[in-house]
């Protein structure tokens, strides 16, 4: 399982890639950033579609594993996060740096292009919106449209 | 015939619910599904391509919908 709702654990996910013949683990960790085009962010709300995110999700670190000689860990929250929460962390292990930052680097961008993830933003001010890259302004807002 | 659609995020607020059901011809594409789509009340707002999953893949606006294929209308993702 790549999604869950308990907080995520760094160590948890290195050692279940790390090996003696694995001596470079480089570590993606996303945290909860408390600011987004220019609105101070109290929190947010992660929602998916379950099971294709799931099956995107095994994708990519199988797809990655072909790529480079490594072995990936992947992980990312759902539900209620806060400031500071880890929201998602790609481990890389490798024989090498080379390839365990590449594959890394090549994770976690596969994420974010490809795995149907949602965010829900809440604001200092009260305020929600969902954050959509597509949009000039980053977010859309939330409830039924006009 | 009639196919349910899975609605996630934004879209679910969009229609009001977690799935909704449109009227489909027999070898219609995803092109026709999002038509339908946005006919129905709140479907006025969607981008002009929105992204559709067939089965839990990507779909092209000419893909033919499977009989017995999941539906999905993604927002833009936003994950990481």
């Amino acid at each position: 399982m790549h999604l869950q709702h308990d907080p995520l654990d760094l160590a948890s996910l290195v050692a279940s890639v790390s090996a003696p013949d694995r001596g470079a683990v480089a570590t993606f960790v996303g945290l909860v950033r408390d600011h987004h085009a220019g609105r101070g962010v109290l929190g947010l709300e992660y929602s998916a579609y379950g099971a294709m995110a799931e099956g995107r999700c095994t994708a990519i670190v199988a797809e990655a594993e072909e790529k480079w000689p490594a072995r990936i860990a992947l992980a990312h929250r759902l539900g209620g996060l806060t400031v500071g929460e880890a929201a998602v962390i790609v481990v890389a292990a490798s024989a090498h740096r080379e390839a365990a930052f590449d594959a890394c680097r090549w994770v976690i961008e596969a994420v974010k292009a490809q795995v149907p993830i949602w965010k829900r933003e809440r604001y200092l001010d009260g305020t929600e919106a969902w954050v959509d890259p597509t949009a000039p302004t980053g977010t859309m807002p939330t409830g039924v449209m006009p | 015939m009639r196919r349910s659609v899975l609605l996630f995020a934004r879209y679910a607020e969009l229609f009001g619910g977690e799935t909704v059901s449109v009227d489909l011809p027999d070898g219609a594409t995803v092109a026709d599904l999002i038509a339908a789509l946005r006919a129905l009340p709140g479907g006025a707002s969607l981008p002009p391509q929105p992204f559709v999953a067939v089965a839990q893949a990507q779909a092209a606006p000419g893909d033919r919908l499977p009989l017995d294929a999941e539906l999905a209308l993604l927002p833009p993702l936003a994950g990481g």
